[in-house]
């Protein structure tokens, strides 16, 4: 193959993974859809329940006697079998996550392997938000056994695939050589670590968000039992839990964020531009978004800022790395020597 | 200042050791912060009122405040052009800008990082962290050697309890308990074992907090020490290492001249590469420049390149390509035809079209002195609408456009001058037609000026480099700061504080086992080793 047909090849994998998403989004939303009268209770022996109503199924189908199941017309059958279809949209929406993950990652591949010279595929902001959104993906499924992340599908799937979708519309590149500047071993180390970070700050993000709403919800509802007995926001995990993830994420995106802005960032720019650290904006926010995560894990640990406090704090920091990676690029162009978005002003006289 | 939980006993100032057993109410119990619970007024006796101070600046809830205001601190920066990034984009903005200059240079707006405002938060914010972590270093000596609390009466009030029955005697259980819970500091006693493990956590997290002072120290020692200087040299230009060569050089306040090392060099070629398509087209993707270099006066000459992530080393002082321009040839006549002004001079690039500004000054002209201030632009274009303008950074089709000055160039007045600048005050601008004289020149072309002034040839294009070169005698210090910070930060975040309690009881024939943990980290869960440890004590008790 080709450099010409990587290039091709990554172009197609990633609409067609974008089609995989989609599928998992409306999948997961049915689920949730389907899922709102389910009482908790129902759901909580929901695996049992879902087998058991698979073999029923599976032994009306084979002897040919749907007689047994349609009899049952109580509200417990309803809801069991609501739970059945719950659990099915499930899977169906797992299944196309994992799909959409292995055709993104080789349009990411491709996309490396369509440069001449061969590289890593971030060398723009096209490249960056393709990797970093597979990045997310990839941290979700590898969380999703371990700590029961069904709940965060719709939010995750839902997210990547928007950005994706923005990314070939708004930041489509044609593939190019490396400028100077990024042709550096550090441009692995340097970028995986601020990929890495980004996307499980994403991911605790989503955790704070939930925890806000989930929150407020339960205030506003406080009184009406059959409210909080049902829904999505009734199946998220409960506060304690909420929290407890969104601190393990930002704990463990932390220290990666702390390598990749304030040790691989100032040694990589000490070889390229001459010193460790220049107030560049794309620096001052990346800084700014340190101390930001830092007064988080500080406002854990204190009196009066735990839980929702911390959680806002956590959001701030969101919102000062996202407007770093896009409002830098963006807004400050020709500013920053970090600016990998700008428009060629030739292009902009014409 | 940390973000592990300050259980209570490790924010006493450092008063004796007060370690309440973890029964009462942990979940309040885990999280209270004594200093960020004290309000009310001051109060007016001196002595206490610094105390007072003291423990107000050093609580958690203060160094929250600071942080947050450090990083609200920094934004105005990003915003505003520096003195100290950019100092040509600053003092535009300031020409841009006349009425509110002044209120931002009273606040200090174009040297954000250095104004007193923004040192005062990080000085706070550095008297916080040792103010923090002074007492907490004290007080975690101790723990070091202190023993795990004794179990408390009520196991079941702790967030983690199991408890179930099994025939094996009390004593079999807790020997057996003992060697499950490996890596624990255990105390054991006839009824209840007590363990505690994950003291590094504390230490970890003593340790992030010390380097980050080690780091700014390092930092701050490098450029005391060091120095950093900035030269434009064209190609076939010589460089001497010495401090009068420099255009610009910034030491330390403690630097040494014997820190000079007498090495020198010559620049023999500069190559670039364009890209040529996509949304980066205009961008460099490679330039680099042949140097010639000798070591000392006397030592051998070698030659290498050097380009961006590649920068020449000579004994600790770092050479770095920062960027490129062009430097138009021109030959100046005067009416006789005899050769006035010869060589490339360097004009500076204005965008990343490369479209440059420059002065030409010929202080030999006859009969007066010149001088040629213009525009050189390496890919010339022009439509109606945008008049001239740079279709692209390489010099396809460069044309240098001048406009032309007749006088006193003013040079002899004693008055260091910009050579990027022409003094105005003795000079006419020449015109032809009633018009100002633009001279448009592609290369190899010649004008002849009016009014027997002579002519002036643009011969062709030279290239210059933008050097920096820089000396930080001890930057190891803080890239050991930066190992130590993160070694510590993965300490303070992952090593896990708990505390697990065994307790047994005889009752008839069987006995009563019950197992409690408490987590003492702000994120842990310690639900399944609670679980693990109960049935394997159940299984094999």
């Amino acid at each position: 193959m080709s450099h010409a047909d990587f290039d091709m090849l990554s172009n197609q994998a990633l609409a067609f993974c974008g089609v995989f998403y989609f599928i998992a989004v409306v999948a997961h939303l049915a689920e949730w859809a389907v899922g709102r009268n389910v009482p908790l209770d129902v759901l909580n022996g929901v695996k049992a329940d879902a087998q058991a109503a698979g073999r029923r199924t599976a032994a009306a189908a084979v002897g040919g006697e749907a007689g047994d199941v349609l009899v049952e017309t109580d509200e417990d059958s309803d809801a069991a079998a609501s739970a059945a279809k719950m659990a099915r949209y499930a899977r169906i929406g797992l299944i196309s996550t994992v799909v959409a993950a292995g055709i993104h990652f080789v349009a990411v591949a491709s996309r490396g392997l369509a440069a001449d010279p061969i590289r890593v595929p971030w060398g723009n902001m096209y490249e960056f938000t393709m990797t970093a959104t597979l990045f997310v993906t990839i941290g979700y499924l590898a969380m999703y056994r371990r700590y029961g992340l069904s709940w965060l599908s719709p939010v995750v799937t839902s997210f990547v695939l928007i950005t994706l979708m923005a990314d070939a519309l708004l930041l489509y590149d044609p593939v190019v050589k490396l400028r100077d500047a990024l042709q550096s071993p550090w441009l692995i180390i340097h970028v995986v670590a601020a990929i890495t970070a980004t996307g499980a700050f994403t991911i605790g993000g989503m955790a704070s968000i939930l925890y806000l709403v989930k929150e407020r919800w339960l205030a506003k509802h406080a009184d009406d039992e059959g409210t909080l007995n049902a829904g999505y926001l009734a199946r998220l995990p409960s506060l304690l839990q909420l929290d407890r993830m969104a601190y393990r994420v930002h704990a463990f995106a932390f220290p990666i964020w702390t390598f990749a802005a304030l040790i691989a960032g100032p040694i990589w720019a000490q070889a390229a531009w001459g010193r460790y650290w220049g107030w560049d904006p794309k620096e001052v926010w990346a800084f700014i978004t340190w101390v930001v995560y830092a007064a988080y894990l500080h406002a854990r640990a204190t009196a009066g800022w735990k839980g929702r406090n911390a959680a806002i704090i956590a959001l701030l920091g969101l919102a000062t790395l996202w407007f770093n990676f896009i409002g830098i690029n963006f807004f400050f162009g020709s500013g920053s020597q970090h600016s990998y978005a700008e428009v060629a002003p030739f292009l902009l006289s014409r | 200042m940390s973000e592990e939980t300050p259980t209570p006993e490790r924010k006493n100032d450092g008063l004796p050791n007060t370690r309440t057993p973890a029964g009462g109410k942990p979940e309040e119990g885990r999280y209270s912060n004594e200093r960020d619970r004290e309000t009310g007024v001051a109060p007016l006796a001196p002595r206490e009122f610094l105390r007072w101070t003291w423990r107000q600046l050093t609580s958690m809830r203060t160094a929250l405040i600071l942080l947050f205001l450090l990083a609200l601190g920094s934004v105005p920066g990003s915003v505003i052009p520096q003195d100290a990034v950019d100092s040509l984009a600053s003092s535009r903005w300031r020409d841009q800008h006349p009425s509110l200059t002044p209120l931002y240079e009273k606040l200090s707006l174009f040297s954000v990082y250095t104004s007193p405002w923004f040192s005062a938060i990080y000085v706070l914010l550095m008297i916080s962290l040792v103010g923090c972590i002074l007492p907490r270093a004290r007080v975690y000596f101790k723990a070091l050697r202190a023993r795990p609390p004794k179990t408390p009466k009520n196991l079941s009030r702790l967030p983690e309890y199991r408890t179930f029955e099994v025939d094996a005697e009390p004593a079999e259980v807790l020997a057996k308990a003992k060697t499950f819970l490996g890596g624990y500091r255990k105390d054991l006693t006839e009824a209840s074992i007590a363990a505690e493990k994950g003291y590094l956590r504390e230490a970890g997290n003593l340790l992030f907090h010390l380097s980050v002072l080690v780091v700014l120290v390092g930092f701050a020692t490098g450029s005391l020490f060091g120095y950093k200087g900035g030269v434009v040299v064209v190609t076939g230009g010589k460089f001497a290492n010495i401090s009068s060569q420099y255009d610009d050089f910034n030491p330390g306040r403690l630097f040494q001249v014997k820190n000079l090392k007498p090495f020198s060099f010559s620049i023999t070629d500069f190559d670039v590469t364009f890209i040529t398509t996509g949304r980066s087209a205009g961008q460099a993707s490679d330039f680099s420049a042949g140097v010639d270099y000798q070591t000392s006066p006397t030592a051998a000459a070698k030659h290498t390149r050097i380009k961006v992530n590649h920068p020449l080393n000579i004994d600790g002082s770092k050479i770095y390509l920062i960027g490129h321009g062009y430097a138009p040839r021109v030959t100046v006549r005067n009416t006789s035809g005899a050769v006035v002004y010869d060589g490339p001079t360097v004009f500076l690039p204005e965008d990343a079209t490369f479209l440059s500004q420059g002065v030409i000054k010929v202080p030999d002209a006859s009969p007066s002195q010149l001088g040629f201030s213009g525009v050189f632009f390496p890919t010339y274009a022009s439509t109606k609408t945008s008049g001239p303008f740079s279709a692209f950074p390489d010099d396809k089709n460069p044309i240098l456009s001048l406009f032309v000055y007749s006088g006193d160039l003013g040079m002899n007045s004693g008055q260091p001058q910009s050579v990027y600048a022409l003094d105005m005050a003795g000079l006419k601008q020449v015109k032809s037609d009633g018009k100002d004289l633009r001279i448009d020149l592609q290369v190899g072309e010649t004008y002849p000026l009016p009014n027997g002034l002579g002519s002036i040839t643009f011969d062709g294009v030279s290239r210059f480099v933008k050097l920096q070169v820089s000396h930080n005698p001890d930057d190891w210090m803080a890239l050991l700061g930066m190992i130590m910070a993160l070694t510590g930060l993965l300490g303070s975040l992952f090593i896990k504080p708990r505390r697990i309690w065994v307790s047994v009881r005889r009752d008839g024939a069987r006995t009563l086992v019950e197992v409690a943990g408490l987590d003492r980290s702000s994120g842990g869960d310690l639900s399944g080793e609670v679980d693990d440890l109960a049935a394997l004590l159940e299984e094999n008790a």
